[in-house]
C-alpha cells in the first residue's frame, strides 16, 4: 500500500463524520426555521380525487350546499378546501386567519368526523368563512384526500388540479409565504 | 394531527406511545387466511399520526380507519400491490414502511451489498495480498500465552 | 438540619464538577521543560473529586425528589405528591435533565474506576492511562457543561406549584428502574476503549498489552449494554402490551448500532491481543463504538429522528450538542486521521484460523451495523437532500438483516474450532461433524414447525451455533486438565455464543406467534392454538394512584388448567390516562399473553374486549440476551494486574 492510500483510507471516517454532521448541523438549523419537519408528508397528487359527495351541513344560516367532486373540478376560480372540526382547538385559532382570506379567495369547508350541531353550532359562534360545507362523518373522504388530521387546506385551481396541501393550521407566515404567491395570477 | 403532535412531546424517556390495538372484535375478517393477509398488509403501512408504527399496531383512529379500508379491499378480492398502491397514491411513499426499490433508495436497498462486497474485499486483502513474514516470532509469541 | 443537600447543593456540585472535569482534562497534558508537570500526578484525584462531586448532585436531586421539593422545575414537572416512593426515585433518569444527570455520574464514575488500574510509574502503561484520564477528563467537562447550561436538572420554579405534574404512567413500572441506567452505563462504558485508543493514538502504542488492558472494558460495557437492550425490549414487550417486543425504531436502533460494532470491537481486539495485528481497525472500531452511543444518546434528543420515544425536543439545545459531538467525534477521527497510516501490522492471515474467523465476523457485524445505521439515517437525509419524505421500518429491516445474519450464524459454529494461526480442513471437519449432523436433523421438525422459511433457517442455524459451542467447549475440556483450569475466557465465549443461539431461538418461535381479538361475555370460551381461554371475571381494585379493572381469565389444555392471566386497565387521574396491563404467563415453551381492552354494552349483554396472544418460545428471546451479558461478565479478566508491562 502506498503511504497516500493509507493516508486517504484512514480519512474516509472523519470525511463520513464530516458530511453526517453538516447534515444534521443543516437540518437542525432550518428546524429551527420550522422548514423541515420529520414527520410532514407529501403527495404528488395533481387531480382532484374521486371522493363520495358530501352532504350540507344543517343548521347555518342562509343555503349552503355540499361538497361534491364534479362541482369542485368545474370551478373557474381558486377554491381552498379545509378540513376542520369543532373538537380540534388549532381549528378555533385557525378560523379568523381564514375569516380574513374569505374576501380574496373561496373557501369551502370539511368537517370531519364531527356530529352535525356541534359542528355547526361551532360555525355559528366562531364565524363562518366558508362558501360551502359539506360533512365527512366516517372521514373516508379525507382519506380519499390523503389527510392524516385536522386541521389541514388544500389549495385547488381551476380545472381541479391540487397544487397545495398544507398539514397543520395555517399561520400568518404560510400564508404570506406559502399561500399568496400561488394565487398571483388570480388575484 | 397536532393533538398527537403535543401529546407525544409530553410523552418523556423510552416512552412509546400507549399502543395497544384492542379493537371491535367484529373488524377482523371472518376467514382467518384473509384475516393474516389483511395483518400483513397494515404491517407494512405507517401510522400516519404516529411515529414508527404501523397500521396495525396503532390505537390511533386514523390507523383504525385504514385498517378498515385494507380489510375491505381485500374482501373486494384487491390485491396486495394494488392497495398499496391505493395508499401511497394518496399518502404518499410516507405510509410505506418498506420503501420501494427506485433511483432514491437505491443506496439503502443496495446497502447490504456494498457492505458485504467491501467486507470481502478486505479480508481478500488481508489473506491474500499481505506478504507472509515474521512467523516464528508470533509462534514464539503465542507459546507465551 | 433538613434543608442540608438541598438543590443549591446539588447545583453548586454540579458546577465545581465541572471546573474537576476540566482540571481532569488538562493536568496530564501539561508539560514543564518537557516532562510531564507538577499537576500531572494529580490526575487520578481530580477524577476521583469530580466522580463525588457528581455523586453529591445525584443525591441532591433524589432527595428533592423524596422531598417533593416541587420549587426544583424538574421535580414539579415529572413529579407528584401520590407518586409512589419507588416511582419518585426512579423517575429521576425517567426525564430529559435527569437522565443526563445520570450519564455523567456514570461517566465520571468510569474515570474514578480507571484512576484505579494500577500500573507501575514510568512504565509506557502508566503514561497511556494518564492519556486516557485526560481524554475522558475532556469528555466530561464537555457534557458536564452541556447538563449545567442546557438541561439544568437544578432549575427552580417559581412561585413554587402546591403539587406536581405527575408521571407518565407509562414509566411507573419497576423495569424502568433498570434499564436506562444498565443502558447507559453499557454506552458510557465504551468511553474507556474510547479514550485509550486516543491515548495510544497519541503515544503510538497500541500494542498487545494495550489490548490486555482495554478488553476487560470493552467486555464490561458489551455485558451491560447487552442488559440493557434486552431489558429495554422486554419493557416494551410487556408494558406496551403490543405484542412485540422490537420496534425497529430510531432509539432502539441507536441502542443497536453501538452493540454491533462493540461486539465488533469485542472480536477484533482478541487479534491484537494475540497477534498485534488488525490494529487500525480496532482502534477505528474503538473510535466508532463510543461515537455511536454518544451520537444514539444524543441525536434522539434533537428532534432529528422521526420516533416513538420522544423526549421534548428542543432544537436550540441540539446545537450545543451537535457542537459536542463534533469536537469529540470529530476530533478522535482527525487523531484517527492523521495517526493511523503509521501503525503497521506485520503479520499475515491464513485463510482457516481463528483469527480470520474472528475478521470475517468482524466484518460480518460492520456490514450489519452499516445496514442498520444506514436505515435509522436514510429518512432525514433524503428529506434534507431531495425534499421527499419516505419511511424506513420493521418490514425494511427485517428484509434486510435477516439474510445478513446467516452468514454470522455460520461462521460463528466454525470460529470457536479453528486454532490460531493455521488449521486444517480434515481436523475442523472431524471436530465439527456432530454438531453438523445435528444442526441437519433439526432441520425437519425446524421446517415443519416453523411456517416462515427464512424463520425456519435462522432456527436451525442457531442450533447450529449451539451445539458447536458446546462441542467446541467439551473439546478444551478434554485438554483442560480441571474443569476449572480451563480459563474463564473460554467459558465465557460458550456461554455468549449460546446466549445468541437462544435469542435467535426465540426469535425464531416468536415469527410463529399467533393472536386473536375477541369479546366474550362473563364465562365464555375462546380457543386459541389449541387452548382455551375461559373469561371467569371482571373486577375493580382501587390501586395506590390509579384505579385498576382486572379480569381473570383461566386459560387450560385439552381440559387441565394450565394458567391464570389478570390482564388489567388502570385509570391513571394524575395525569388522567389509561393505561392497559398486560398479563403475562411464561413458560419454556412460550408465553400467553392477554391484554384487556374496552367494555363494550349491547343492550342486557357486558362485553369485554381481548386480546389474547400465544407467543411460542418469547422468553428465550431475553433469557438469551440475559446468557449473552453473563457470558461477557463472565470473559471480564478484572482483578488481573498490569504491572507485568515491559515496552514491547
Amino acid at each position: 500500500m502506498t503511504l497516500t492510500r493509507r493516508h486517504i483510507l484512514a480519512a474516509l471516517p472523519l470525511t463520513g463524520a464530516a458530511a453526517l454532521g453538516l447534515g444534521f448541523q443543516h437540518i437542525l438549523s432550518s428546524m429551527k426555521t420550522g422548514q423541515f419537519d420529520p414527520r410532514a408528508i407529501r403527495t404528488s397528487g395533481e387531480a382532484v380525487p374521486q371522493f363520495p359527495p358530501l352532504s350540507p351541513l344543517p343548521g347555518l344560516k342562509g343555503t349552503i350546499e355540499g361538497i361534491e367532486c364534479t362541482s369542485l373540478t368545474q370551478q373557474n376560480k381558486p377554491i381552498l378546501l379545509n378540513f376542520w372540526a369543532s373538537w380540534c382547538i388549532p381549528c378555533v385559532t385557525e378560523l379568523p386567519l381564514l375569516s380574513a382570506l374569505a374576501p380574496s379567495l373561496t373557501l369551502w369547508g370539511i368537517a370531519y368526523k364531527d356530529r352535525p350541531e356541534r359542528a355547526s353550532a361551532f360555525l355559528t359562534r366562531n364565524g363562518q368563512p366558508f362558501e360551502r360545507v359539506g360533512q365527512d362523518k366516517d372521514g373516508t373522504a379525507a382519506i380519499e384526500w390523503g389527510v392524516t388530521g385536522v386541521p389541514e387546506s388544500i389549495l385547488i385551481l381551476p380545472g381541479g388540479h391540487v397544487v397545495w396541501h398544507h398539514r397543520a393550521a395555517l399561520t400568518h407566515e404560510v400564508i404570506t409565504h406559502d399561500l399568496l404567491p400561488l394565487l398571483r395570477p388570480f388575484l | 394531527m397536532r393533538f398527537f403532535h403535543s401529546f407525544f412531546l409530553t410523552v418523556l424517556l423510552l416512552s412509546p406511545a400507549a399502543s395497544y390495538a384492542v379493537d371491535d372484535p367484529k373488524e377482523l375478517l371472518p376467514n382467518p387466511q384473509q384475516e393474516q393477509e389483511a395483518e400483513q398488509i397494515g404491517q407494512q403501512l405507517r401510522c400516519l399520526v404516529c411515529q414508527n408504527e404501523s397500521i396495525e399496531e396503532s390505537s390511533a383512529p386514523l390507523a383504525r380507519d385504514l385498517r378498515k379500508i385494507v380489510r375491505q379491499q381485500l374482501t373486494q378480492g384487491r390485491q396486495k400491490s394494488d392497495i398499496l398502491a391505493w395508499m401511497s397514491h394518496r399518502y404518499g411513499n410516507f405510509i410505506q414502511l418498506k420503501p420501494v426499490f427506485n433511483s432514491e433508495t437505491a443506496l439503502l436497498w443496495l446497502m447490504p451489498f456494498l457492505a458485504l462486497g467491501s467486507a470481502c474485499a478486505l479480508s481478500y486483502r488481508l489473506w491474500f495480498k499481505r506478504p507472509m513474514q515474521a512467523r516464528s516470532l508470533q509462534d514464539t509469541a503465542l507459546k507465551k500465552d | 438540619m433538613m434543608d442540608f443537600f438541598g438543590p443549591e447543593e446539588g447545583h453548586y456540585a454540579l458546577a465545581l464538577a465541572c471546573v474537576l472535569a476540566f482540571c481532569q482534562g488538562i493536568a496530564p497534558f501539561l508539560k514543564r521543560q518537557g516532562r510531564p508537570s507538577f499537576f500531572s500526578p494529580l490526575t487520578p484525584g481530580f477524577a476521583w473529586a469530580h466522580a463525588l462531586a457528581l455523586l453529591l448532585a445525584f443525591m441532591c436531586l433524589m432527595l428533592a425528589a423524596l422531598r417533593d421539593d416541587f420549587s426544583v422545575q424538574n421535580i414539579a414537572e415529572n413529579s407528584a405528591l401520590a407518586k409512589p416512593l419507588f416511582y419518585k426515585i426512579t423517575g429521576i433518569w425517567g426525564n430529559h435533565e435527569g437522565s443526563i444527570l445520570l450519564w455523567i455520574v456514570l461517566l465520571s464514575l468510569c474515570s474514578a474506576c480507571v484512576s484505579f488500574i494500577h500500573t507501575r510509574h514510568q512504565n509506557p502503561l502508566s503514561r497511556l492511562k494518564r492519556h486516557a484520564l485526560g481524554v475522558l477528563g475532556l469528555i466530561s467537562a464537555g457534557f458536564d457543561l452541556f447538563c449545567l447550561l442546557t438541561s439544568n436538572p437544578f432549575a427552580r420554579l417559581f412561585p413554587m406549584p402546591a403539587d406536581g405534574m405527575g408521571m407518565n404512567p407509562l414509566l411507573q413500572d419497576p423495569g424502568l428502574a433498570v434499564h436506562p441506567p444498565l443502558l447507559y452505563a453499557g454506552y458510557v462504558g465504551f468511553v474507556v476503549p474510547f479514550a485509550f485508543a486516543i491515548a495510544a493514538l497519541i503515544d503510538g502504542q497500541l500494542t498487545r498489552l494495550w489490548a490486555t488492558l482495554v478488553r476487560p472494558w470493552v467486555l464490561a460495557a458489551w455485558a451491560l449494554l447487552t442488559c440493557g437492550i434486552a431489558l429495554g425490549s422486554w419493557w416494551s414487550y410487556y408494558v406496551l402490551g403490543w405484542g412485540g417486543y422490537w420496534f425497529w425504531d430510531p432509539v432502539e436502533n441507536a441502542s443497536l448500532i453501538p452493540w454491533l460494532s462493540g461486539t465488533a470491537l469485542l472480536h477484533s481486539i482478541l487479534v491484537v491481543e494475540k497477534r498485534q495485528s488488525l490494529r487500525i481497525w480496532t482502534a477505528l472500531l474503538a473510535l466508532a463504538t463510543f461515537s455511536f452511543s454518544l451520537s444514539g444518546t444524543f441525536l434522539v434528543r434533537s428532534g432529528i429522528l422521526n420516533s416513538v420515544h420522544s423526549f421534548a425536543n428542543d432544537p436550540t439545545r441540539g446545537v450545543f450538542i451537535l457542537t459536542l459531538l463534533a469536537l469529540v467525534v470529530g476530533g478522535a477521527l482527525t487523531l484517527f486521521a492523521w495517526r493511523a497510516p503509521s501503525l503497521h501490522d506485520e503479520s499475515s492471515f491464513t485463510p482457516l484460523s481463528r483469527e480470520s474467523a474472528l475478521v470475517l465476523n468482524t466484518l460480518f457485524l460492520c456490514s450489519l451495523c452499516a445496514v442498520v445505521l444506514t436505515g435509522t439515517l436514510y429518512p432525514p437525509f433524503i428529506q434534507l437532500l431531495l425534499g421527499h419524505t419516505l419511511s424506513v421500518g420493521k418490514p425494511f429491516f427485517d428484509s434486510t438483516t435477516i439474510p445478513l445474519t446467516i452468514p454470522l450464524l455460520i461462521a460463528m459454529g466454525i470460529g470457536p474450532a479453528l486454532p490460531w494461526l493455521h488449521g486444517s480442513l480434515r481436523t475442523i471437519c472431524k471436530r465439527l461433524y456432530p454438531a453438523f449432523l445435528c444442526t441437519c436433523a433439526a432441520c425437519i421438525p425446524a421446517f415443519v414447525f416453523l411456517p416462515d422459511r427464512m424463520a425456519a433457517l435462522c432456527a436451525v442455524l442457531a442450533l447450529w451455533v449451539i451445539s458447536s459451542s458446546v462441542l467446541a467447549l467439551f473439546h478444551q475440556l478434554r485438554v483442560a486438565t480441571h474443569p476449572f483450569r480451563l480459563s474463564r475466557k473460554i467459558w465465557g465465549m460458550t456461554l455468549a455464543h449460546i446466549g445468541v443461539g437462544v435469542t435467535i431461538l426465540g426469535l425464531c418461535g416468536m415469527s410463529a406467534a399467533h393472536h386473536t381479538i375477541v369479546a366474550p361475555r362473563l364465562g365464555e370460551h375462546q380457543s386459541l392454538d389449541g387452548l382455551d381461554w375461559q373469561l371467569v371475571s371482571v373486577t375493580d381494585h382501587p390501586g395506590p394512584n390509579y384505579d385498576a379493572r382486572v379480569a381473570e381469565l383461566r386459560v387450560s389444555r385439552h381440559g387441565h388448567p394450565i394458567a391464570q392471566l389478570h390482564p388489567a386497565l388502570r385509570v391513571f387521574s394524575h395525569p388522567h390516562q389509561t393505561i392497559s396491563q398486560v398479563a403475562i404467563r411464561s413458560f419454556l415453551t412460550g408465553d400467553l399473553y392477554a391484554v384487556l381492552g374496552s367494555t363494550e354494552h349491547e343492550g342486557q349483554e357486558t362485553r369485554y374486549i381481548l386480546r389474547l396472544h400465544h407467543n411460542p418460545l418469547a422468553p428465550w428471546i431475553w433469557l438469551g440476551g440475559l446468557i449473552m451479558a453473563g457470558g461477557g461478565l463472565m470473559a471480564c479478566p478484572f482483578g488481573r494486574k498490569h504491572t507485568q508491562g515491559t515496552p514491547s
